[in-house]
């Protein structure tokens, strides 16, 4: 508890909180506790556990049901990065890398200034421009397919490497999932600040640069790991509007051709699933504690 | 975390003299805001409004194609509202200029048992994940050691791209996979998971549920942790029961971000298509309204569009049922003095407090879609 004092402030006030609301808590209460806390633990990880065992287990024992890791190989991760049977899971890794953070740059930097204007100004149709950003937002992407395809099939997008026509579809829930996570951050931030940085001489532009930028760092930088998360998981517009040279890994994985037709290689794909999920989960752990600080940054507080 | 910002932010603003003078620390804040706002509005004209307005438009145009009356190739043209009777009348052209029923196998006919499975799903999975997201809640709003582990394992399903999920459970769920091994422990006989028409339907719910229920059970946890310590014990002291207590105290404080999180996954739900699509693909009668227009649209584009402009009226319908019943999303103007005195700078500015909720509703709101539908 202590570490976790440390480095998770905010968590450890739950804890606190947590510790008042439980003070009947006797030994069979415990138990029971514990019990519930280790099937959500085996929920999450169990699925996730039997992926990454898969991936390391040789092809020849693909339906071994032994609980720990068996038949220990590398096979499947060279087998998910061969191009022998058509598959370009490399390239693909690259082309989520290149889709992902070119996405969330456009997003970001369009939406950093909508999101100061939505949590600090007041002006005409703000309401309207929140909840035209909030419908956004809820709009299904297969809505897009038909008249993006039509769009970008005359322009001749649809062949050779053509990203735009994979951002451009991918800003469509980007851009409100940056406004909207950007302005509760914003609006969350110790403006107090940027006040007295004005009463003291500087203009709106150097209070928010000098002042208020670096304070919205974290923030910042988890609503930028947000939207490229969103990204890289993104199936349905890439699998409609990418090609051979611009295939993101979502697309990749689910077209994993095996040795024959017809034939699912099991073990590759689970290796192929493990390297896409490992740097994912990463920047999760990353990004829960950018969280955490975002939302502690503050400088004064009263 | 609103009521820690709202005191000094409130007290700042308002003793500040210098809002009400013209040429002020405020002059042009109105064309500002615009000005800021403008490229974000410009953007979403282009990936949003463009392709909603362009979808109706084709929606009511011919596909290009062979006309059944004339056999001769024809580039399209006004088609009136028979796109709409293909999917919601299940009508087909036929040669002499009128329409039929569509023979079975035709996409149009296929459009009630689409609709039929992707509301059996969301109906489905979204009651799971709601009992399961509200049960794991109410265990991590315990005081235990380990909290950051359990946050951790939580985030798993919900980081993984639903491509991934998608072919995780397809392997779990294969005829001789990890999933009909531990039926068999329980004397259940092997089940084909991915294409028979019950077990494939629970395959998708399943997979949807694992993904998603942790991550609901988060955003209730936030929920919870808004009812003080005080007020449980208060109730204690009254001597409320277990039940008393989750009825009347819980379920009305953590009910906006419930309503909040459970529109939001049914939403999700209306427009799944990753997870059917990689799993079962549409087998076992598991083809949903989405991944209907994705196969339709090699056959025509517009036939295509009106049935997506059909699934945005049902998501557009759901939303406002569920805002109509209570899900306090829709960022509202503050109430009361602000419009006095005409709406570009009001006297009184609306409290930080107010703009925070909202903004907080809204985090929670996009970041439960991330993960994609």
């Amino acid at each position: 508890m202590a570490t976790q004092t440390a480095s998770l402030p905010a968590a450890s006030k739950a804890d606190a909180e947590a510790s008042e609301v439980s003070y009947k808590s006797h030994k069979g209460k415990t138990t029971r506790l514990y019990a519930g806390l280790a099937l959500i633990v085996i929920w999450g990880l169990a699925p996730f556990y039997w992926m990454v065992v898969t991936a390391f287990r040789d092809v020849g024992f693909t339906f071994d049901t032994t609980p720990w890791p068996t038949h220990v190989t590398l096979d499947n991760f060279r087998t998910a990065f061969s191009t022998d049977r058509g598959n370009f899971f490399g390239q693909a890794l690259l082309h989520s890398v290149v889709i992902g953070v070119l996405t969330t740059l456009v997003a970001m930097i369009v939406g950093v200034f909508a999101a100061y204007a939505l949590s600090r100004l007041q002006f005409r149709g703000k309401y309207l421009v929140l909840g035209f950003i909030l419908g956004a937002s809820m709009f299904p992407g297969v809505a897009l397919v038909s008249p993006l395809f039509s769009l970008f099939s005359s322009l001749g997008w649809l062949t050779g490497a053509n990203y735009q026509a994979l951002i451009i579809p991918n800003i469509s829930f980007a851009l409100p999932l940056t406004v909207y996570t950007l302005t509760a951050f914003f609006a969350e931030m110790p403006w107090e600040l940027e006040e007295s940085a004005r009463m003291d001489g500087c203009t709106p532009g150097q209070a928010f640069r000098k002042i208020m930028l670096p304070l919205a760092a974290p923030g910042i930088f988890t609503t930028a790991i947000l939207a490229f998360i969103s990204s890289w998981n993104e199936f349905l517009l890439s699998s409609q509007f990418s090609t051979k040279d611009t295939q993101p890994v979502t697309v990749a994985i689910a077209n994993f051709a095996g040795a024959q037709p017809h034939q699912e290689p099991y073990t590759a794909v689970m290796a192929a699933g493990t390297i896409v999920t490992i740097p994912l989960i990463i920047m999760v752990l990353i990004f829960q504690r950018a969280i955490v600080s975002g939302l502690t940054a503050g400088g004064v507080k009263g | 975390m609103s009521t820690i910002t709202e005191t000094p932010a409130v007290a700042g603003r308002s003793d500040k003299p210098p809002k009400l003078k013209k040429g002020g620390l405020n002059a042009g804040e109105g064309r500002r805001g615009l000005m800021l706002v403008a490229p974000t509005l410009l953007l979403l004209a282009v990936v949003i409004v463009y392709p909603l307005v362009k979808a109706v438009i084709m929606s009511f145009q011919k596909d290009a194609g062979l006309d059944p009356a004339s056999g001769l190739f024809v580039e399209g043209g006004p088609a009136g509202l028979s796109n709409y009777s293909h999917w919601l009348l299940q009508r087909c052209a036929t040669a002499d200029g009128g329409t039929v029923s569509c023979p079975p196998g035709n996409s149009g006919s296929q459009f009630y048992s689409a609709l039929g499975v992707t509301l059996f799903f969301t109906v489905f999975a979204v009651l799971l994940e709601t009992l399961l997201g509200l049960w794991f809640a109410t265990i991590m709003n315990r005081d235990f050691k380990g909290r950051g582990l359990v946050r951790a394992a939580i985030l798993v399903p919900w980081a993984i791209p639903t491509a991934v999920t998608a072919k995780l459970w397809y392997f779990i769920f294969a005829f001789d996979g990890i999933a009909n091994r531990l039926l068999g422990g329980l004397g259940i006989s092997p089940q084909l998971w991915t294409s028979d028409p019950t077990a494939a339907k629970f395959a998708v719910i399943i997979a949807d549920t694992w993904k998603t229920a942790p991550f609901m059970a988060l955003l209730i946890l936030a929920g919870l942790q808004l009812v003080g310590a005080d007020v449980y014990e208060a109730a204690a002291i009254d001597g409320a029961s277990k039940w008393q207590v989750f009825t009347r105290i819980t379920l009305p404080i953590i009910k906006v971000p419930l309503m909040v999180a459970v529109l939001f996954r049914t939403l999700d739900t209306l427009r799944i298509f990753d997870l059917p699509y990689i799993l079962t693909g549409g087998s076992g009668g598991t083809t949903t309204l989405s991944m209907l227009v994705v196969s339709q649209i090699r056959a025509g584009f517009n036939s295509a569009s009106a049935l997506s402009t059909i699934i945005k009226v049902i998501i557009a319908l759901a939303a406002f049922l569920f805002i109509t019943f209570g899900a306090d999303v829709v960022p509202k103007p503050p109430r009361a003095p602000a419009r006095k005195k005409g709406p570009r700078r009001g006297g009184a500015q609306p409290t930080d407090a107010t703009d925070a909720t909202d903004a907080t509703a809204g985090t929670v709101a996009s970041s439960l879609t991330t993960p994609g539908a």
